[in-house]
């Protein structure tokens, strides 16, 4: 039997061995510690602007630090965390195993893949120390604060075209895998919906991707010639730019949030004991959500002046994409029906996801319908459905994915006293920082300001103490997951009795994954 | 693939042909900036852009001899293009 992928000894030494590998496992866990480190700095980030909003007027920083400190914030959990999250980490770690194959297509642009993100993400950040200050136009760049700020713009713009090549690098690996390496008898329909969802992530990834690249350039182009693509006065269109730039940024929400849906569906069926309900339904719906998540870019920009007629094709689409959604959903819990639940950390993680994806799910319905849009575009109330949808439909299902999948991972076992408490620390900390935000937005607290009118101290201040709680839960988490990925009690191959192939291979899994590449002859969710 | 489908070599001459014809669109495409076209402007630009994109797959990235499965993905990518610039126009064009 050969080493496991932890343990094997190649051509480089130490850590070398790492950076240099092309073993999609450990391509997988750079990743993973990459994005850990900068979620984070991002989430630090995100408790300093808690801290400042604590109380009206200045109380830690000066506004223009706090303008900075949020688009920060914003692109280092966009571009670095959330877009990159599930797919670069799980995806390139477990999609191989998942299908029954060695490694991915491209084992050597896997490798690429994460050197482009690392110079990428280290260009954006070196905005922050080099110029005229950091970059204070938000992390969506609108025209014309990008082209007319004296902030330092420009590294952290193509910072994110950088990024962007990581992201179409790794959609095509993973189209290329799941087309020409999955095992004997994986057909379509048996292949577990981790991987259905990385493959609509994927299409996504390479198809709205370059759209963002020509677009960062154009702002290049801007401050650099001054061409007047976005410039009303040299008869540019200043929401020329939000179409470009959402036509990319609305269906990248789905490149992190359809893996998400994916973890949760391998999740839910295993601590169920029980076939998932809606195979194909889960399937057909992740098609439509990425097919339909391409043309709804336009609800971001319902107050900027665009045409009566667009507006109500937006509103209309928006709609739309709430009915494949709804599915998942629907499919999810009626999985749980007369199911033998076996309550474990990574099923606590999977059912407050659903809990809180509804509620961003439903909120995001309000700000989709143009007249309520009116009211509460550009509020808090707004700040509270993205963190809602990005934050607890991505980030719940990151921490209940890495629950799930850590004893395959480190062949090891978490305490699971601590994981437990640390995540009901977390749920209590996110629901109290994030609830308020709703009411704030309602009674027309605006977004973006270090600063605020009397009548909304209460709120903030129970918001802040909830961004305490919860980084105290996310601390509770962290250190008991690396703690335990040394510690641990050693992990069987299938301590949870998961039926998909990454539970018949060793933890952790021998270098090639497979001695023999498996034969599938029954669907992913079938259970004894 | 088959093999056969590997081994196809296009002539120099079908390339050449084909560059030239992108001149000439690309010229075209300069010219027509001339010819006041009021809404129909970027129009022309996509339409000249659309047909030189579209000769560059056909010929230069081979996809008249691939087979079915890559048209059929080009063409739904081509759906979805022609569905964006669509519903983009429903803000430019009544605005």
């Amino acid at each position: 039997m050969e080493p496991n992928y932890l343990e094997y000894k190649g051509k480089y030494k130490g850590i070398f061995a790492w950076i240099f590998s092309t073993d999609h496992k450990r391509i997988g866990l750079l990743y993973l510690y990459a994005v850990g480190a900068f979620f984070c700095v991002g989430a630090l980030l995100g408790l300093l602007m808690k801290l400042e909003l604590i109380a009206p007027d200045k109380t830690i920083m000066e506004a223009q630090v706090y303008n900075s400190v949020f688009t920060l914030h914003g692109i280092t959990m966009i571009f670095l965390v959330v877009i990159p999250g599930l797919p670069a980490v799980f995806g390139n770690f477990l999609l191989p195993i998942m299908i029954g194959a060695k490694d991915v297509a491209f084992p050597k642009l896997n490798l690429l893949s994460w050197w482009v993100y690392v110079f990428g993400a280290l260009l954006a950040l070196s905005s922050q120390f080099m110029g005229s200050g950091p970059p204070d136009t938000g992390w969506t760049f609108y025209a014309p604060y990008s082209f007319q700020t004296q902030s330092n713009v420009l590294p952290a713009v193509m910072g994110a075209f950088v990024l962007g090549f990581s992201s179409i690098l790794t959609g095509l690996n993973f189209i290329v895998t799941m087309h020409r390496m999955r095992a004997p008898g994986m057909g379509w329909f048996r292949m577990p919906l981790f991987p259905w969802t990385l493959y609509a992530t994927a299409w996504i990834q390479l198809l709205a991707t370059p759209i963002v690249g020509i677009t960062l350039l154009m702002i290049v182009a801007e401050r650099t010639l001054g061409i007047g693509f976005f410039d009303p006065a040299k008869g540019g269109d200043p929401i020329l730019y939000q179409h470009l730039f959402w036509i990319y940024s609305h269906p990248a929400v789905y490149i992190m949030i359809l893996p998400a849906m994916g973890a949760i569906s391998e999740i839910l069926p295993t601590f169920s004991k029980k076939p998932i309900f809606g195979y194909k339904a889960l399937v057909f719906s992740s098609l439509a959500i990425a097919l339909v998540g391409y043309f709804v870019w336009g609800h971001h920009m319902f107050t900027a002046g665009m045409s009566g007629t667009a507006l109500y094709a937006f509103s209309f689409l928006t709609f739309l994409v709430a009915i494949p959604s709804a599915i998942k959903v629907f499919n999810w819990v009626s999985t749980l029906y007369k199911a033998s639940i076996d309550m474990q950390t990574p099923f606590y993680w999977a059912t407050s996801f659903i809990f809180v994806f509804m509620i961003g799910g439903f909120s995001g319905l309000v700000l989709g319908a143009l007249a309520t849009n009116v009211h509460v575009h550009d509020t808090a109330f707004v700040v509270a459905h993205f963190h809602f949808i990005v934050f607890g439909g991505v980030g719940y299902a990151f921490f209940g994915a890495i629950h799930y999948w850590f004893p395959k991972i480190w062949g090891r076992m978490y305490d699971v006293k601590w994981a437990n408490f640390g995540w009901l620390t977390f749920f209590i900390g996110y629901l109290a920082l994030y609830g308020p935000m709703f009411y704030l937005g309602l009674v027309g607290m605006p977004r973006r300001y270090f600063d605020y009118l009397p009548e909304y101290h209460g709120p903030n201040i129970l918001s802040s103490l909830g961004a305490i709680v919860m980084i105290g839960g996310l601390a509770i988490i962290i250190t008991n997951l690396i703690i335990s990925s040394r510690r641990g009690e050693t992990a069987k191959a299938n301590p949870w009795g998961g039926s998909t192939l990454e539970w018949t291979v060793p933890s952790p899994p021998p270098l090639e994954n497979f001695e023999e590449i498996p034969v599938v002859d029954k669907n992913p969710y079938e259970y004894k | 693939m088959s093999q056969d489908e590997h081994k196809h070599v296009v002539s120099y001459k079908t390339y050449t042909i084909i560059l030239i014809n992108l001149l000439i669109l690309t010229a075209i495409s300069v010219a027509v900036t001339e010819i006041e076209l009021g809404p129909l402007t970027v129009f022309m630009a996509v339409f000249l852009a659309s047909v030189k994109s579209a000769l560059v797959l056909i010929y230069f990235m081979h996809l008249k001899f691939d087979n079915a499965m890559y048209k059929i993905m080009v063409g739904l990518v081509l759906v979805v293009f022609v569905i964006v610039m669509v519903i983009t126009f429903l803000d430019y064009n009544f605005r």
